[in-house]
């Protein structure tokens, strides 16, 4: 026991350097964010100077380029509701298809959990073509892909805690003369909820971070920020350095401001996701 | 009761199945066939049979992409789970903070792929600037770009479940070692290891699929420059439908190989690590 006591200065020591070393590539794209474009490739490593510093125009100028609040907005509405989606059809259908032992229902559930190895690539072409063809190539439509495409995950997380209601449960509501639906609003979602908050919070990270997805299906008419972002790569590989400092921050901002608030649940999903998984 | 609850099926079930029909049954199942096909529209599809495969097979780009792949996926999901073990070990011993490091640790997992490849872009050109190169002169530079950027992203996610996993194997199990006379690297292997096995399970598979499926950070920070060396495979099928006119068949035969490989690989590996767990 002593010796381990002993070491942890350097313990402690150690880990603040390696956590400074994790923050800095976040901390050296703030920095350059207030430089001028043709200070930021040659030397990125310096702090801005009377020189250099530029204020805030980066920050103007992407935000017009690319229409960061727009982009934001969109990125906002497509995540909240795909979430919400999820959240409420895939908690019924992992609850139904638990309680619901026959054949047809387990078939169905077998093919949630092959989805989920299913790479995108395979069904990419293929569903965009599908969401052309019935009108899902908008913000609108592509929640319903979102839904679809989410649920082996969803399903299959809800479905697991599902095994560990007591039956008893369900069986004291309905001699009380409940009928399922009642059922499963006012006693089992209830129950359900630490899973619906991993099943949230594990689709929020997918949905918000997602490019390939919305840059498909919706295009390029209504941008999402990982596609706005993108765009400032302009033809030939040409980026302009400064615009684009400024929106990575942007960009990272709000995801680190709901790590912050909901710091707890994030790392317990992560763990409830895995465990199940 | 199951009766009444199955008479609710289109309330419970029918929505969701809807859903996952159009986005994922229909796309998989037209996947498998166009991949026989030669078409530009889906509507247009003639039957060539084999034909798109052995054009893949046939495809530097392809099979350059398919070796860059294997070579990334094995050394990242090597490194990231060993460093990933290593500062879970260090974050289960009592010191200060421990809390505040998990949180730095993982934040790099919320932030998206996209913008991960130019935050690293950035880190990159500025050092290679220094010897007058940029990250798109050797494939070399993409491929350990990729492995450094991968391991920043998810070294924290896996530390997060590999200390949910440590903190599970029982005290009293350790200090009787202890009290035997046990060296910690014998508590190591004959006890933390073979009780974090379910752990270890979870972050190889998701450290594998993530991967070898890696598609936002490749076309972020290479785009697979220079001349496709540094694409991927996600990266090489997406050029393939979107790049080459009449090559949309070859395109799907290549992300049906995708799959079958995907899904082989993931399922080997929880085989040989399930087996290696033991009752808790």
């Amino acid at each position: 026991m002593d010796d381990t006591q002993q070491k942890r200065p350097f313990l402690f020591l150690f880990l603040v350097v390696l956590a400074v070393a994790f923050l800095s590539p976040i901390l050296i794209v703030l920095m350059n964010s207030f430089k001028g474009k043709f200070f930021i490739s040659d030397a990125p490593f310096v702090f801005p100077n009377s020189d250099t510093y530029i204020g805030l125009e980066n920050y103007t100028s992407g935000i017009q380029k690319i229409n960061f609040f727009s982009a934001f907005g969109m990125s906002l509405f497509i995540t909240i509701c795909s979430v919400a989606l999820i959240v409420f059809f895939t908690s019924m259908t992992g609850w139904y298809l638990t309680r619901v032992k026959t054949k047809w229902a387990s078939a169905l559930f077998y093919m949630f959990v092959f989805s989920m190895i299913v790479p995108f690539q395979m069904v990419m072409f293929t569903m965009t073509k599908t969401a052309n063809v019935i009108g899902l190539d908008n913000p609108v439509g592509i929640l319903i892909i979102y839904l679809g495409f989410g649920s082996g995950l969803s399903v299959f997380l809800f479905s697991g805690f599902v095994k560990s209601i007591p039956l008893e449960i369900e069986e004291a509501v309905m001699i009380d003369g409940g009928g399922p639906p009642q059922m499963f609003f006012k006693v089992i979602f209830p129950i359900l909820k630490p899973i619906a908050i991993t099943v949230a919070i594990l689709n929020v990270m997918w949905v918000w971070n997602d490019y390939l997805l919305p840059y498909l299906i919706i295009g390029t008419e209504y941008k999402t920020i990982p596609i706005a972002v993108q765009y400032l790569k302009g033809g030939y590989g040409s980026i302009d350095m400064g615009a684009m400092m400024a929106m990575l921050v942007l960009a990272i901002i709000p995801i680190v401001i709901f790590y912050l608030f909901c710091q707890k649940y994030i790392i317990e999903g992560v763990v409830a996701g895995a465990v199940k998984g | 009761m199951q009766k009444m609850i199955q008479k609710y099926f289109a309330l419970f079930a029918l929505p969701t199945l809807i859903a996952f029909t159009l986005a994922f049954v229909v796309p998989f199942i037209m996947g498998i066939y166009l991949s026989f096909t030669q078409f530009t529209t889906v509507n247009d599809a003639t039957w060539v049979g084999l034909d798109n495969y052995i054009k893949a097979f046939a495809d530097k780009d392809f099979l350059n992409a398919l070796w860059f792949t294997a070579r990334f996926t094995i050394v990242s999901v090597v490194s990231i789970n060993v460093f990933a073990f290593l500062i879970a070990l260090l974050l289960t011993k009592k010191v200060l903070g421990t809390n505040v490091f998990r949180t730095i640790f993982f934040m790099p997992n919320l932030i998206g792929g996209i913008v991960l490849g130019y935050i690293w872009q950035l880190i990159f050109n500025g050092i290679l600037y220094k010897f007058d190169v940029t990250l798109t002169n050797d494939p070399a530079f993409g491929f350990w770009g990729l492995v450094i950027l991968m391991n920043w992203q998810l070294i924290g996610y896996m530390m997060i479940i590999y200390i949910a996993g440590i903190q599970n194997v029982p005290k009293e199990q350790l200090e009787a070692a202890k009290i035997d006379g046990a060296t910690n690297g014998v508590i190591l292997r004959k006890i933390i290891l073979p009780l974090v096995m379910p752990s270890i399970t979870i972050c190889l598979f998701l450290s594998i699929s993530n991967s070898f499926k890696l598609f936002d950070q490749n076309l972020a920070l290479t785009a697979g420059a220079p001349s496709k060396q540094t694409a991927m495979l996600a990266l090489d099928i997406f050029n393939t439908f979107y790049g080459k006119a009449g090559f949309e068949g070859v395109g799907q035969a290549k992300a049906v190989m995708f799959f079958l490989m995907v899904g082989i690989i993931v399922i080997v590996q929880l085989a040989i690590t399930r087996r290696k767990e033991i009752e808790n």
